[in-house]
C-alpha cells in the first residue's frame, strides 16, 4: 500500500479537529489558544503540501511558505499583545476579557 | 512499504503530540509538545519530498517562533491554577465537535474521492529534481510581488511587536539627539558686556 | 437675427445675475446702471426686430436654439418663434420694463433691498421674453412659471410685512390652481400630438378636434375643448380671471413699480397672449370660446364694480386691471384676438402709467395709500396730475386716446360677433357686461382721480409740508408712458386691427372673423371716432365720469348716504363677493383641517408612531434579546464559527 494524498489529508483533518477541540477545551488560556491556532495552521499547511505534490505544482508550496511567514508575524504580534495584556491586567485569563460584551 | 511504516509511525507521534498540546496543563509542556509536533511534521513533509519547507519549518518555526513562545511563557508569571477552573466543562462538547468534523472530513476524503480518486502514492519526481530550486524558480519570478509583500508583513510584525511592548517608564532620563546636535553656542553661553571694574580709591586699600 | 434674439433674451438675465449675486460689490448705482443698460439694449433690439418684421417685411423666425432632451420622440427644446405677435409683445414688455427700471431709481432709493429689486425685475424681463418668444409649450411653461416665481418674490419683496407674505403666498397658491390646469392642457397636447412644438401642434389641430376624450368615464368630450379649457384655466390663474382673480388685488402689497410692470402691464397679460397664440386651437372649439367669453364678461363687469368701493389707491387701479383683463378675455371669446392684443398693448401703456402715477403720489405722500387722506394734490404735483389725467382718459376710453380705440373696437367686435346668431344668452351677457363695464370704469377711475387730485386737502399738516413733485426719474417715465397712452391708438388701430399686421400668427376661421367684417366699414382713425360717437359706449363713459364728479366733488356727502341706503350691496362689494371668505375659510381652512388630521393621525400616529418609531422599537426589543448572544468572550465567537462550519459541511454532505 502506498502512502498517498488521502493519507495526508486524513492526517491533516485529524490535526485540524484536534486543534478545534483544543480551542474548546483551553478556552481560558490565551497562550494555549495561540498554540492551537499554530497547530491548525500546520494542518492547513499539510493540505497545501499534499495537494502540491499530488498536482505536481509548486505554487501550493509557495503558499505554505507565505503562510509560514504570516503565521510567524501573527505569533510575534499575538505574543506582544499577550505581554502587554499581562502587564496591564496581571492575568491572561480570557474569561476576564469581556469588554466586547453587548 | 518502508515509507508507509515511517508515515504511520511519525503520524502517530504527531497526533500524540497534538493531543499533548491540547491537554497540557502547564503551558511550558504545551510548547514543548508543539515543538515535537513540528518536528514530526517536518519529517512527514520530507517523506513527500517537500524538503525546503521541512527545513524552513524546523529552522524558522521551531528555531524562532517556538523559542519566542517558550520565552514568553516562561517570562510571564502565569497562574496556572486559575486557568484550570472549569476545565472539563467543555471537554465533551469539544470532543463531540472534533469527532463530528473528523467524520465529515474523512467521509469527504475517502468516500467522495473513491470514484475518481486514487489511493496510489504520489507520482515520482523527475530525475535530478530539486525541490528548493523549483520553489526558488517560481518564488522569485511569478510570486515576486507576494514575496515582497511578505517581507513588508514581517517588517510590520517587527515594528508592531516593538511598539506594543515598548514601555515608557516615567522619570526615565533620555537624550534628545536632535536637540543636542542642533544646539548653538548662543543657546548655552550668554556674553554679557559690561564695563570693567573702576579702580576706585577706597577699593584699593 | 438669431444673435439679436439671443441678446434680447440674455442681456436682462446676465444683468439680473450680476445685480443679484454681486450686488454688494457693484453697489447701488452699479446695480441700476447695469440692469437699465441691459433692458434698454433689449428694448432697442426689440424695436429693431419689430421694424425688420413690420416695415422691412422680414421673415418669420422659427428655430430651436438648444435641444434639452429627447424622450420617446418628444423633443424638449429651447427655441424662438419671432413673428409679428411676438415682436409686438417684445416691444411692449421691454419698453414698460425699461420705464419701470428707470422709475425704480426714484421709487426705491431709500430701500435696503435696492440691488435685489433690480435683479428681480431684470429676471422678470428675461422670463417674460422667454414666454413670449417661445416656439414650444415647454418653454412657454418655463416662462410662465418663471414670471410666476418672480411675481411671488416681488409681492413678498418687503418680506418683513406679514400682509406681504400672506399676499405672495396667496398669489402663489391661486396660481398653482391655474397652472395645474395649464400643465394638464399641455399634457393633453402632448398626448394627442406627441409634440411640444407650436407649428406641429397647430398643424394637427383638426386631428385633435375630431377626437373624443373621456375625462369622467362614460362622458366623451371633444378633445380640443378639453385641452383649450384646461389651457384657459392656466390663463385664468395668470390673468386673474374670476374666480381665480383673488390674488391680484392682494399683490398690491408689493412695491408699486412691480404692480405696474408685473401686475398690470405684462405678466398678467401672459394669459391673454397665450390664448391669442393658441388661436388656431381655440378656433376649433366653440365651447371653449363660450367659456372664455363668459368668464371674461363676468370679470370685466363685476370686478370693475369692486373698484368703486376701494379706498386704497393701488387697489382701485388693481381692480381696474382685473376689469380690463376681463375685456381682453371677452375679445378672445369673440375671436377678435387682434383686438385683445391691441387692447393689451394700449392697456400696458396706460395702466403702467396709472400705476407709476399712483406710485408717484404714494412717494410724495410718504407711503400713504388711502385716497380718503389725499385730495387737492393737483397743485403740488402738476406733472403727475396731467399724466394721470391722460392715463385715466385712456382707461375710460376718451375719444382719441389709446384706450378709446382698443376698447371701442373691442365693444364693436362683441356687438357684431358670431355669437349673436349662435348663442343669444352668451351674447347678451357679454355685450351688456362690456357696455355697463364702460360706465363702471369711468366711475371708479374718476372717483379716484377726483379724490386724489381735486377737492379739499384731507392729509395732515405734516404730510402736506413735505408734498412736492417727485424727481425726474419718476416723472420721466410718466411722461414717456403718457405719450403712447395718448396717441398710439391713432396710428396703430388701422394696421393692427383691420390690416394684416399679425399675418399668420393669429388664425381666425372665416365664420368667426368679426374684425374682418368691421374692417369693411373702417375708413381710418378719424372715421372710427365719428362712428364711435354714434354708439352708446362713449356716452356711457362720459356718464360715468360725470357721475363721479357729481358724487365726489359736487356733493361729497352723497356717497355716504348712498352707502347707508344700499348697505347690503355695499357690504357685498366691500367683502369682494365673499370670494376671499370662501377661499380662506372654505378651501384653505378645510385644506388645513385635512392637513392637520393627516399630520396628527397619518404622520404622527401612523408613520412616526407605528412605522418609524415602531420599527425602531421592534428592532430595539429584538436587539435586546439578541444582545445576550454577544457575550464578549472571544472564544464564543470562535465556537460559533466552528459550529457553523461543521453544520455547513454536514448539510453539504448529508442533505
Amino acid at each position: 500500500m502506498m502512502i498517498g494524498l488521502q493519507h495526508y489529508l486524513t492526517l491533516s483533518a485529524v490535526l485540524f479537529a484536534l486543534s478545534i477541540a483544543g480551542i474548546f477545551i483551553n478556552r481560558r488560556n490565551l497562550i494555549l489558544l495561540l498554540m492551537c491556532i499554530e497547530l491548525m495552521l500546520l494542518a492547513v499547511n499539510f493540505n497545501f503540501i499534499a495537494f502540491s505534490r499530488y498536482l505536481g505544482d509548486e505554487t501550493g508550496q509557495v503558499f505554505v511558505f507565505f503562510i509560514l511567514t504570516v503565521a510567524a508575524a501573527e505569533a510575534a504580534i499575538g505574543l506582544a499583545i499577550l505581554v502587554v495584556l499581562f502587564r496591564n491586567r496581571r492575568s491572561i485569563n480570557v474569561a476576564e476579557l469581556d469588554s466586547m460584551k453587548g | 512499504m518502508f515509507q508507509a511504516i515511517l508515515f504511520y509511525l511519525f503520524s502517530a507521534v504527531l497526533v500524540g503530540a497534538a493531543i499533548g498540546v491540547i491537554f497540557s496543563r502547564n503551558p511550558v509542556h504545551g510548547v514543548l509538545f508543539l515543538i515535537l509536533a513540528f518536528f514530526q511534521s517536518a519529517v512527514l513533509w520530507l517523506l513527500i519530498e517537500a524538503e525546503f519547507l521541512a527545513i524552513v519549518l524546523v529552522l524558522v518555526y521551531v528555531g524562532a517562533v517556538m523559542v519566542l513562545f517558550l520565552f514568553v511563557v516562561m517570562m510571564l508569571d502565569v497562574n496556572i491554577e486559575e486557568m484550570i477552573g472549569s476545565y472539563a466543562r467543555y471537554l465533551p462538547f469539544g470532543l463531540l465537535m472534533a469527532v463530528l468534523m473528523v467524520t465529515e472530513l474523512i467521509q469527504i476524503i475517502w468516500l467522495r474521492s473513491g470514484e475518481g480518486g486514487t489511493t496510489d502514492g504520489f507520482a515520482a519526481t523527475p530525475e535530478g529534481y530539486s525541490n528548493t530550486e523549483a520553489l526558488g524558480a517560481v518564488l522569485y519570478t511569478e510570486h515576486v510581488y507576494a514575496f515582497e509583500i511578505a517581507a513588508v508583513i514581517l517588517l510590520l510584525a517587527i515594528v508592531a511587536a516593538i511598539t506594543l511592548t515598548m514601555r515608557r517608564r516615567p522619570g526615565l532620563k533620555q537624550q534628545n539627539i536632535a536637540r543636542q546636535v542642533s544646539v548653538r553656542a548662543a543657546d548655552r553661553l550668554r556674553i554679557v558686556k559690561m564695563q570693567a571694574e573702576k579702580p576706585d580709591a577706597e577699593g584699593q586699600s | 437675427m438669431e444673435n439679436i434674439h439671443l441678446t434680447i433674451v440674455l442681456a436682462p438675465l446676465a444683468a439680473a445675475i450680476v445685480a443679484g449675486l454681486f450686488g454688494k460689490q457693484i453697489g447701488r448705482a452699479g446695480a441700476h446702471w447695469i440692469t437699465i443698460v441691459a433692458v434698454g439694449l433689449s428694448f432697442v433690439l426689440s424695436l429693431l426686430v419689430l421694424k425688420d418684421i413690420w416695415f422691412d417685411g422680414g421673415e418669420v423666425y422659427n428655430y430651436s436654439v438648444y435641444t434639452w432632451a429627447v424622450s420617446d420622440g418628444l423633443r424638449m427644446e429651447v427655441g424662438f418663434l419671432v413673428d409679428r405677435l411676438t415682436a409686438l409683445m417684445m416691444v411692449v414688455v421691454t419698453f414698460v420694463s425699461w420705464m419701470v427700471h428707470i422709475y425704480t431709481i426714484g421709487y426705491m432709493h431709500e430701500d435696503p433691498g435696492y440691488q435685489r429689486f433690480f435683479s428681480y425685475i431684470s429676471l422678470f424681463t428675461f422670463s417674460m421674453l422667454m414666454l413670449v418668444m417661445s416656439n414650444n409649450f415647454l418653454q412657454l411653461f418655463f416662462g410662465w412659471e418663471a414670471v410666476g416665481l418672480v411675481s411671488y418674490l416681488l409681492i413678498g419683496f418687503w418680506f418683513k410685512r406679514e400682509t406681504a407674505i400672506f399676499a405672495n403666498l396667496k398669489a402663489f397658491l391661486v396660481n398653482r390652481v391655474g397652472d395645474f390646469g395649464f400643465i394638464l392642457g399641455i399634457a393633453g397636447v402632448v398626448m394627442f400630438t406627441n409634440s411640444l412644438d407650436y407649428a406641429t401642434v397647430f398643424a394637427s389641430g383638426e386631428a385633435i378636434a375630431s377626437q373624443q376624450i373621456e375625462v369622467i368615464g362614460g362622458n366623451p368630450w371633444n378633445a380640443m375643448t378639453v385641452i383649450c379649457i384646461l389651457l384657459f384655466i392656466g390663463a385664468m390663474g395668470k390673468s386673474a380671471q374670476a374666480p381665480l382673480h383673488v390674488w391680484l388685488p392682494d399683490s398690491m402689497e408689493g412695491p408699486t413699480p412691480i404692480s405696474a410692470l408685473i401686475h398690470a402691464a405684462t405678466m398678467v397679460t401672459a394669459g391673454i397672449f397665450m390664448v391669442a397664440r393658441m388661436s388656431p386651437l381655440y378656433e376649433l372649439s366653440e365651447t371653449a370660446l363660450a367659456v372664455v367669453l363668459t368668464i371674461g364678461a363676468i370679470t370685466a363687469f363685476f370686478m370693475g364694480l369692486l373698484g368703486v368701493v376701494q379706498n386704497d389707491i393701488k387697489r382701485v387701479v388693481a381692480y381696474s386691471t382685473l376689469s380690463q383683463l376681463g375685456y381682453m378675455t371677452v375679445a378672445l371669446g369673440v375671436s377678435a384676438y387682434s383686438a385683445a392684443i391691441f387692447h393689451l398693448m394700449t392697456h400696458a401703456f396706460f395702466k403702467a402709467l396709472l400705476f407709476l402715477a399712483a406710485g408717484s403720489v404714494i412717494v410724495a405722500m410718504h407711503h400713504e395709500q388711502d385716497i380718503r387722506k389725499m385730495g387737492g394734490i393737483r397743485r403740488y404735483m402738476p406733472i403727475t396730475y396731467w399724466t394721470s389725467l391722460i392715463g385715466s382718459l385712456a382707461l375710460i376710453g376718451f375719444p382719441g386716446s389709446a384706450g378709446f380705440f382698443s376698447k371701442d373696437a373691442l365693444i364693436e367686435a362683441v356687438k357684431y360677433s358670431h355669437w349673436a346668431e349662435t348663442d343669444q344668452l352668451v351674447y347678451w351677457i357679454a355685450y351688456l357686461s362690456v357696455l355697463l363695464g364702460v360706465f363702471v370704469t369711468a366711475l371708479y377711475s374718476f372717483r379716484m382721480f377726483f379724490l386724489v387730485f381735486h377737492g379739499e386737502e384731507r392729509m395732515d399738516a405734516e404730510a402736506k409740508s413735505h408734498l412736492h413733485e417727485t424727481p425726474w426719474v419718476v416723472t420721466g417715465p410718466l411722461i414717456l408712458l403718457a405719450i403712447p397712452s395718448a396717441i398710439i391708438g391713432w396710428f396703430t388701430i388701422g394696421p393692427v386691427l383691420f390690416g394684416d399686421f399679425f399675418g399668420d400668427s393669429i388664425q381666425v376661421s372665416a365664420a368667426h372673423d368679426v374684425l374682418a367684417r368691421l374692417g369693411e366699414t373702417f375708413t381710418g382713425s378719424a372715421g372710427f371716432i365719428v362712428h364711435a360717437l354714434q354708439g352708446p359706449a362713449v356716452y356711457l363713459a362720459f356718464a360715468g365720469a360725470i357721475t363721479a364728479w357729481y358724487l365726489y366733488l359736487k356733493r361729497p356727502e352723497l356717497p355716504g348716504v348712498l352707502r347707508d341706503k344700499l348697505s347690503g350691496l355695499y357690504e357685498l362689494l366691500d367683502r369682494k363677493y365673499y370670494f376671499d371668505d370662501l377661499y380662506i375659510n372654505g378651501f384653505a381652512a378645510w385644506g388645513r383641517r385635512i392637513g392637520r388630521l393627516l399630520w396628527s393621525k397619518g404622520d404622527e400616529f401612523l408613520i412616526d408612531g407605528l412605522l418609524v418609531n415602531g420599527t425602531a422599537n421592534t428592532v430595539g426589543r429584538l436587539a435586546g434579546v439578541l444582545r445576550r448572544v454577544q457575550t464578549g468572550y472571544l472564544y464564543h465567537y470562535a465556537f460559533a464559527m466552528f459550529i457553523g462550519i461543521t453544520l455547513i459541511l454536514a448539510w453539504l454532505l448529508w442533505s
